[in-house]
């Protein structure tokens, strides 16, 4: 039974006879790769277009409609070398792209603005003190008013809105008081050139918006390219299905074109994608990511299979059901969501800041105004001052403080392979003092390992791993894998159920159930010594082998723990898994706090009662039962090989084998908070310099400047440290 | 000083044509892949396609 491959699900149809689809392709890092790709794809007929795109590692296509079966792309790319799979972005992910382009355009906008009324400026300011005649000066502010009205009322719009939005709430924001100061000084500025005043600060305001708007897209750009980045890896774990179209046909289609009653075929080996029950065939399944419980369970007509299970012997046909109530979907959603609405309650740092900012300023303007009245100014006089304090007390260095550590952070993070999903869990890593592990893939290898490897002959291995390439089965994936094979023997037979044997120079050899290759001693004196593992015999001619097969832990998980825990940084194990599993795995690691067989609940229950002892606490975790955990915990981390679920719910996504990341995120997270806060106290140096001088109406729009552009460099500089990274940790 | 009459449009026009190249180029995609578009300066050869402005509205975006 031959599977066709359905991909008509992802292919746009654009107007004039062509078609597009956007393909993630992994492996792509270089400009050799790029120019391979597009000239192998083009070579194609009919592609008219064939575009990589280095940021987000992935190819559009473009073809006349019709002529081509989107599958072909994904077959040219396999021979060229690269894995690829077809890719829809999610709606957050084209949002986020609409939001970027729009700031981006404001940005440009704002810069336009701001360096063209410098530029008017610049000639009024040196003016002022020489011999500029009125008329050209008021000639010169009626220009910059003409700029700087349209401009600032276009690109302030994402400040405007937020700020709206804000105060329709009855909330405030940062964005309010930015959206004073700017209203406030544009509206003085056009004031005092109706009055043929010396001063206004139209430029001020401009660079104000163009500084703002530069925080805002570096803080957007961060948080695109990691989502951009996580939605590549989702679409390379190939979520596809095999649906049944009519009795006996069968197509490989997207998770996403699976409706509730279809019937899929679940073959041995592969993990399910969607939720159901069983209504033919008998097999062992493994629920280790939804459960935690590493060892198989039995399927046969009417057992049900959650999304994430792997299916180890026999073929499954599976309907489709809806995650209705009741089902374990549903009971994780629920909490899922609990957890999600309990997190949102914390307050960022620059969020806090702002909540100091705004009342301080205000007050502060407000003061001054009245002071001046006092002291017999006029009232004219006295609204001018207090606006100037205003103006270069916005918080230009404050919108950058953050922002900037963020991105660089972020970058640097992203190179020793983890991808931040929020910008505050940053903030909130840098606070954990006790990381809570699940076992089974995150402390272990998702992947089995041969554990017995040193007992075997080198020659033996290498042949049961070319014989282990003809099987789906996961044990024997992970005897090829281990033996490093790479050419699968020719004419092989399986046999259902047992394993699969052929010849070699005439002689038969077997790899299967310990039975099937007559080891079954061998195999119990194994089993005696490690009731964990798994077994697969391997019999060429009368020698026989068995190979022990079981979870590995990941290879630097025990260097990992030592530096958390030098660090005074606590761990602890929660793990669905039975006891004995979780001992091992912990006295291997030298935790000596974990707990056994929990459930999604309990874990939560666990959380939530480290927080209640003041805990702040990391949960990493890939497991389906992980996912409310992951929301629960004040900051959460889960690998990449994760179920989606999780994957979604975590702050953080790490990439490859080791935990290292997981350790150095940490480190990369606590200089970051920390060059945030001497960020924010640089800004407030500079406002504490900056006040006096507006306060005692020195303020001209050039001293503005000055302190408005000093201030935000010195803010940006400060963030580019963060880039050497956290020596005390890696 | 006549001569601002002259010389002030002249500087906002060429700045206003700067503005307009900017969003031209941002709304033609030209910012979706600048590291791509790093290693392309320096290729040797660019894989050729005829009209190959890249059609609006398609594009990995």
């Amino acid at each position: 039974m031959q599977a066709t491959r359905d991909f008509s699900h992802y292919v746009r149809h654009l107007g004039s006879g062509l078609s597009h689809i956007d393909l993630a392709v992994e492996g792509v890092n270089c400009a050799g790769c790029m120019s391979k790709i597009e000239r192998g794809l083009s070579a194609l007929p009919d592609v008219t277009l064939a575009r990589v795109n280095l940021t987000d590692r992935r190819v559009a296509l473009e073809w006349k409609e019709g002529t081509l079966d989107p599958a072909r792309f994904i077959d040219r790319l396999a021979e060229l070398g690269y894995k690829a799979y077809p890719f829809e972005p999610v709606r957050a992910e084209a949002v986020e792209t609409e939001q970027a382009s729009f700031l981006l355009r404001c940005l440009g906008v704002a810069a336009f603005a701001a360096m063209n009324i410098m530029m008017l400026s610049i000639p009024v300011w040196s003016g002022n003190v020489s011999d500029m005649i009125p008329e050209q000066r008021d000639f010169f502010h009626w220009l910059s008013a003409l700029i700087a009205l349209p401009a600032a009322a276009y690109s302030g719009q994402p400040f405007f809105r937020s700020a709206w939005q804000a105060l329709r709430a009855r909330r405030t924001n940062m964005d309010v008081p930015i959206s004073i100061g700017i209203v406030l000084a544009l509206a003085m500025s056009v004031m005092e050139t109706i009055h043929h005043a010396e001063h206004a600060y139209f430029d001020a305001a401009l660079m104000l918006l163009a500084f703002l708007l530069a925080g805002r897209y570096l803080d957007q750009s961060m948080r695109r390219k990691t989502r951009a980045v996580a939605g590549n890896l989702a679409a390379l774990k190939a979520e596809t299905a095999t649906k049944f179209i009519s009795a006996d046909e069968i197509s490989v289609v997207p998770i996403a074109a699976v409706r509730t009653g279809d019937i899929v075929l679940l073959r041995p080996g592969e993990r399910s994608a969607v939720d159901g029950a069983v209504i033919e065939g008998q097999s062992k399944i493994d629920q280790s990511l939804i459960t935690g419980e590493t060892l198989p369970a039995k399927a046969g007509p009417g057992t049900p299979v959650y999304a994430g299970t792997l299916n180890l012997s026999g073929a499954l046909r599976v309907r489709v059901s809806a995650a209705s109530e009741g089902t374990l979907l549903a009971e994780i959603s629920r909490l899922l969501d609990n957890a999600v609405q309990a997190r949102s309650r914390y307050v960022q740092l620059a969020d806090r800041a702002s909540r100091l900012y705004a009342p301080v300023v205000h007050a502060a303007a407000l003061l001054t105004m009245l002071g001046w009245a006092a002291i017999g100014a006029t009232w004219h006089d006295a609204i001018v001052t207090a606006i100037s304090v205003l103006i270069i007390t916005c918080p230009c260095a404050l919108g950058l403080a953050i922002p900037a550590v963020q991105t660089v952070v972020s970058g640097a993070m992203f190179r020793t392979g983890v991808l931040l999903n929020s910008g505050d869990a940053i903030e909130r890593l840098a606070e954990v003092d006790r990381v809570v592990f699940d076992k089974t893939g995150t402390l272990t290898l998702p992947e089995l390992d041969v554990t017995n490897a040193i007992d075997i002959p080198k020659d033996v291995f290498e042949l049961a791993g070319r014989l282990a390439l003809a099987s789906h089965h996961p044990v024997a994936a992970a005897v090829a894998r281990a033996s490093g094979a790479r050419t699968p023997l020719a004419g092989i037979e399986e046999v259902a159920g047992q394993g699969v044997r052929g010849f070699v120079n005439g002689l038969e050899i077997r790899l299967g159930r310990p039975s099937f290759c007559g080891a079954d001693q061998i195999a119990n004196e194994i089993l005696c010594r490690d009731p964990e593992a798994s077994v697969v015999a391997f019999r060429h001619g009368e020698t026989r082998h068995v190979f022990a097969v079981r979870q590995r832990l990941r290879p630097d998980a025990a260097a990992a723990i030592a530096t958390l825990l030098k660090t005074g940084i606590e761990v602890e194990i929660l793990s669905g898994d039975r006891e004995p599993a979780v001992r091992h795995a912990a006295e291997q690691l030298g935790i000596h706090e974990w707990r056994a067989g929990v459930t999604p609940a309990d874990k939560i229950a666990r959380i939530e009662e480290l927080k209640r002892q003041g805990v702040k606490v990391l949960m990493v975790g890939d497991g389906m039962n992980d996912a409310p955990a992951l929301a629960a915990a004040h900051v959460s981390m889960s690998p990449v090989s994760a179920t989606h679920l999780s994957q979604a719910t975590a702050d953080l996504v790490f990439l490859g084998d080791r935990l290292a990341p997981v350790v150095a995120a940490i480190g990369f997270a606590r200089k970051a908070l920390r060059l945030m806060r001497q960020n924010l106290w640089l800004a407030a140096g500079y406002n504490l310099f900056a006040v006096p001088l507006a306060i005692a109406g020195l303020a001209t729009p050039l001293v503005a400047a000055a302190a408005m552009s000093g201030s935000s460099l010195l803010v940006i500089l400060n963030a580019l440290r963060a880039h050497r990274g956290a020596r005390e940790f890696c | 000083m006549e001569v601002l009459v002259f010389l002030v449009p002249l500087a906002l026009t060429l700045g206003a044509i700067g503005l307009m190249g900017f969003l031209w180029s941002l709304k033609n995609g030209q910012y979706d892949d600048l590291e791509g578009a790093g290693w392309r300066a320096i290729a040797d050869d660019e894989p050729v396609f005829e009209e190959r402005a890249p059609s609006t509205g398609s594009g990995p975006r």
